[in-house]
């Protein structure tokens, strides 16, 4: 089998195991986008090149899945998961991200992580690649607007990064901070948020095996409208909590002020555990909609407390209505 | 303007205003979409605004470019609104709670911004039941045209609830659009109303 060295240099010596799936899904895409091109007329052309230079940078990952953290449901179509997004950086719509994020350079990338540790230490991609052996998980992902997606990310879980740190005593939450490139990143001109992105978790959250450094996923690095090339995910919070194109990782002593808390506190909390008893101001949490999956015809689907991970041993004692 | 060339106008904003529509229909039914209901729902809510705040600008419109003919397409662009909001109802209570009527009135009741796009959905109703030419006779021009006045409320309602919809994602670029327009076409009736009536207090012959 001949490997090629992909354009973005990843270079991994073992042959990449495809699925079939996310190619046969993307085939079906671009068909289907053809048929949406046909009253877009010219604009066709160049939404499908522009939309290729967002995925470009790609190359593929080869992870062995982990059977023990994946879940049986049905994957959402490649082109779904990646044409559906929150990412601010690029835009407020959904199809924004995968619109504008060509601009984002994902190579030469380096993440520092400091604050409260024995090992400050700042990696570049490679070394992140290699820090720890790469696994794909089948997450579920619940959006706080109350749409969900099923993803198979790859990645390790975030505690092989704490081992290496070494956090002090000290160290009580993790604080991480995406890129806010105005060069690279079109919506960090407006004023949505306070720039940069910054997201947190409390040290024993961080630490729970399920929290993934991620910098893939089906089967290929991370494409940018997905939060190239490094980001967090945390399947039993809320998809808004697992920060994308993360520069900094810092560990500290108090509860990091979060974007979305900064920004609405009342409707964002620290925590944003999925919880379907806890309303979101605007609107109920106890369903939502699978995409691509649920349509007209289906009722909402009922979320399950924690997204339905097993993590309720992290709050004993915590109210999580007022925690929320 | 002969009566001919109305019919035409008429036919022209008729097939016009069903674009949206159709085109709504035609995204949903080839696949493009990847969360159709989502783009649905904002879409038919989007439209009712904008035709709300074209039925706004008829008569400020003709008064200022004396095209009377504009009166005569007014209603229909009016009911055009009411049939977007009554999509946008509908993918509430069909996608959002799949028909379960008591359900919806619990969120209605809780919600605040859907008590109000609610409120404003309602207050449409009576405006297109008595849309036809034989209600009208039956109202009385009078009576009809004070019934209608409820457009000056049913607007800024329906801007407060998309305000208040987008109002924590501190995203009001186009909130602040419809807040503009609708204020300024609310502004022009009340100072023409001022207007009309200054001569008249102070005592002024106008005819």
């Amino acid at each position: 089998m001949l490997i090629k060295r992909s354009p973005n240099g990843i270079d991994l010596p073992f042959s990449s195991e495809i699925t079939p799936r996310a190619v046969f899904e993307n085939r079906r895409a671009f068909i289907r986008q053809i048929a949406a091109g046909s009253i877009a007329g010219g604009a066709l052309l160049e939404m499908l090149s522009r939309e290729a230079f967002a995925q470009g940078a790609k190359a593929k990952l080869p992870a062995q899945r982990n059977a023990a953290y994946s879940a049986q449901d049905k994957l959402t179509a490649l082109h779904d998961a990646t044409h559906y997004n929150n990412f601010y950086e690029f835009g407020t719509d959904k199809s924004d991200p995968a619109e504008n994020a060509g601009t984002l350079r994902p190579r030469p990338w380096t993440v520092s992580i400091e604050g409260e540790v024995k090992k400050p230490m700042t990696l570049d991609l490679d070394a992140l690649l290699k820090l720890a052996p790469l696994e794909e998980r089948v997450y579920r992902l619940r959006c706080v607007e109350g749409w969900s997606m099923v993803i198979p990310w790859i990645g390790y879980s975030f505690s092989e990064i704490i081992k290496r740190v070494e956090p002090t005593g000290n160290a009580k939450y993790v604080e991480f901070i995406s890129l806010a490139d105005r060069k690279q990143m079109p919506g960090v001109n407006s004023r949505v948020l306070d720039w940069p992105y910054t997201e947190g978790l409390r040290l024993d959250e961080a630490n729970h095996p399920l929290a993934l450094l991620t910098l893939g996923m089906y089967g290929e690095t991370l494409p940018n409208q997905n939060g190239a090339p490094v980001r967090l995910v945390v399947p039993w919070k809320y998809g808004f909590k697992s920060a994308k194109s993360i520069v900094k990782i810092r560990f500290v002593r108090d509860m990091p002020r979060t974007s979305w808390n900064r920004s609405a506190p009342s409707e964002y909390g620290f925590y944003s555990n999925v919880n379907p008893n806890v309303d979101h101001p605007r609107w109920s949490q106890a369903t939502e909609r699978r995409i691509g999956e649920d349509s007209f015809l289906s009722r909402k689907r009922k979320t399950p407390m924690f997204n339905g991970y097993d993590v309720a041993s992290l709050y004993t004692g915590m109210d999580l209505k007022k925690n929320f | 303007m002969a009566p001919k060339q109305v019919t035409a106008i008429k036919a022209a904003v008729f097939v016009l205003a069903l674009v949206p529509f159709a085109r709504l229909v035609w995204l949903t039914l080839t696949g493009a979409l990847v969360e159709p209901l989502q783009f649905i729902t904002r879409s038919t809510g989007d439209w009712t605004l904008y035709f709300l705040c074209i039925t706004l600008a008829v008569t400020p419109l003709r008064r200022l470019s004396k095209w009377n003919w504009l009166l005569k397409v007014r209603r229909m662009v009016g009911l055009f609104a009411f049939f977007y909001a009554l999509l946008h109802f509908t993918t509430f209570l069909w996608f959002d709670h799949f028909f379960d009527v008591a359900e919806m009135l619990k969120d209605v009741a809780r919600r605040p911004f859907i008590l109000v796009g609610f409120i404003a959905f309602v207050l449409l109703v009576p405006l297109a039941v008595t849309s036809t030419n034989a209600m009208v006779r039956r109202l009385g021009g009078k009576r009809w045209q004070w019934l209608h006045r409820l457009i000056y409320v049913i607007a800024p309602l329906g801007v407060l609830h998309f305000w208040w919809m987008k109002a924590a994602k501190h995203d009001l670029n186009q909130p602040m659009l419809f807040v503009a327009i609708v204020a300024v076409l609310l502004a022009l009736r009340a100072w023409w109303a001022w207007q009309k009536q200054t001569p008249a207090r102070a005592g002024v012959a106008q005819r």
